[in-house]
């Protein structure tokens, strides 16, 4: 059986359009169920680096809000000053959509090794209580280009702002095996006991090419992922960026200070 | 055996498309370090299958041969698309596991095959039975490679630990190869080994 030219333009068209409405009329259809999974998964980050959930545990979604809320406390910093900004609402604020919008941003400086476009005015951060109300910990949301694409993570810090409790990632899209282990459990567990800062304040942890000594002999240092030179600068970059001076650093010199 | 049956249970054993055929390797490497992955890759490909071969066989008199692969492709991948919308809606953990490797099925030569070789000449009953049956083949494979690799590998079943790691005060050294890729090579070769002892007729000429 033989086609005209015509009827193989048409057909190639129908499928297309045909395919594309279902492709598209799935994506809107879920796109709500999606939503809510990333921020889900998102505070389930939050919980993980702050110690308040294990690795491999799996808790209903209840209970992610419910230790979300008795645990932590959301605070807006302004980043320039390091003060808190309490007139704004802390749970309704989108780092992300700040950051894009020029009322709310700034441009980062030329030639940020983390390659971070804008930095947002305000930034939120959780701080880890205990029912005392007292700080045990702040965890700092953190982002940067590794090969592929922009890591978002957070780094959970100690109240003295240089011990590393931990760090993890709930977006990104680098090569699974290799970049992609940034979210092995191994590896994170590398992290806590690190120092992030100098004698001096400036930030000094590096993720190197090869192995480091336990974090009690050298606090400075964070093994790289093997295969993955360009995801490990990355990190090392992002890390150095939002916990220097253009980002949290005037804050977490004035927490050192003021212990709140 | 009726001819449906036959068509659904041959890619099993006897036709197998990993062991026999050996298509769609590629992510039988990369997503079996747990079953937990495996398992809903298997049910991904499976229905992919099923769901392309059935679409495909019905528009079989209507393709212009000239774009037919291309009409196939398009079909397939807007199929995975969509599973793989489906993943991230409902089962967002393990679709964040399987990062990349969903979107791979598109490529996956079993679909491709499956498509072009049976759905294009059959009907579209027969093409739903042929695509479940090569994808319980596959899957048959993922899981017993899956399930040696995570007990082997990190000493648990379905995330159940039976041998109890070095590392959390255990006795078992855990096999650092069966993490890696590598590791389902030869397992699937072993595979393949095994099966073609008992079915001999699988054994190529010299």
């Amino acid at each position: 059986m033989a086609f005209s030219t015509k009827y193989i333009v048409g057909f190639a068209a129908a499928v297309c359009v045909v395919c594309s409405i279902f492709v598209a009329g799935s994506a809107v259809a879920l796109k709500e169920r999606q939503d809510r999974n990333a921020v889900l998964d998102k505070q389930k980050q939050v919980l993980k680096v702050a110690g308040l959930l294990k690795e491999d545990e799996s808790i209903a979604d209840a209970e992610v809000a419910k230790r979300f809320e008795a645990n932590l406390v959301p605070r807006l910093v302004t980043l320039e000053t390091g003060e808190y900004d309490d007139t704004a609402d802390a749970a309704t604020f989108d780092q992300d959509k700040a950051a894009k919008d020029p009322a709310t941003s700034a441009k980062a400086p030329e030639g940020n090794l983390a390659k971070v476009q804008r930095v947002p005015n305000q930034a939120l951060i959780y701080q880890l209580v205990d029912s005392d109300k007292t700080i045990k910990a702040l965890i700092i949301p953190v982002e940067g280009k590794g090969l592929w694409s922009t890591l978002k993570g957070f780094i959970a810090l100690d109240v003295d702002t240089t011990t590393v409790q931990g760090l993890t990632f709930y977006s990104h899209k680098e090569t699974p095996g290799l970049g992609g282990e940034v979210d092995n459990p191994k590896w994170k567990a590398l992290w806590p006991g690190r120092k992030v800062f100098d004698e001096e304040w400036k930030p000094k942890l590096t993720v190197i090419k090869g192995q480091a000594g336990p974090a009690a002999d050298d606090p400075f240092r964070v093994d790289g992922l093997s295969g993955a030179t360009l995801t490990s600068r990355g990190v090392t970059h992002l890390v150095q960026f939002w916990l220097g001076d253009d980002a949290f650093g005037p804050y977490l010199k004035r927490f050192r200070e003021t212990g709140e | 055996m009726s001819k449906a049956s036959k068509t659904v249970l041959d890619p099993l054993f006897n036709d197998n498309p990993i062991a026999l055929q050996v298509l769609g390797v590629c992510s039988a490497l990369a997503v079996t370090t747990k079953i937990e992955t495996a398992l809903v890759m298997s049910v991904a490909v499976t229905l992919v299958l099923i769901a392309s071969n059935a679409s495909i066989s019905a528009l079989r008199n209507l393709i212009p041969p000239s774009i037919r692969i291309i009409v196939q492709l398009v079909i397939i991948a807007s199929l995975v698309i969509i599973v793989d919308q489906v993943l991230k809606a409902f089962v967002y953990e393990v679709s964040k596991q399987m990062s990349v490797f969903v979107g791979l099925i598109i490529t996956n030569c079993i679909v491709m095959g499956r498509a072009e070789g049976f759905a294009m000449q059959n009907g579209v009953k027969l093409s739903m039975l042929d695509g479940l049956g090569n994808g319980l083949g596959y899957s048959v494979i993922l899981l017993v490679v899956g399930a040696f690799r995570e007990l082997f590998g990190s000493g648990s079943l379905y995330g159940l630990q039976i041998l109890k790691p070095v590392t959390e005060g255990g006795f078992y050294q855990t096999n650092g190869l069966m993490v890696l890729a590598p590791a389902a090579f030869f397992l699937i070769g072993i595979f393949i080994w095994v099966l073609r002892t008992f079915k001999t007729d699988q054994v190529e000429a010299e």
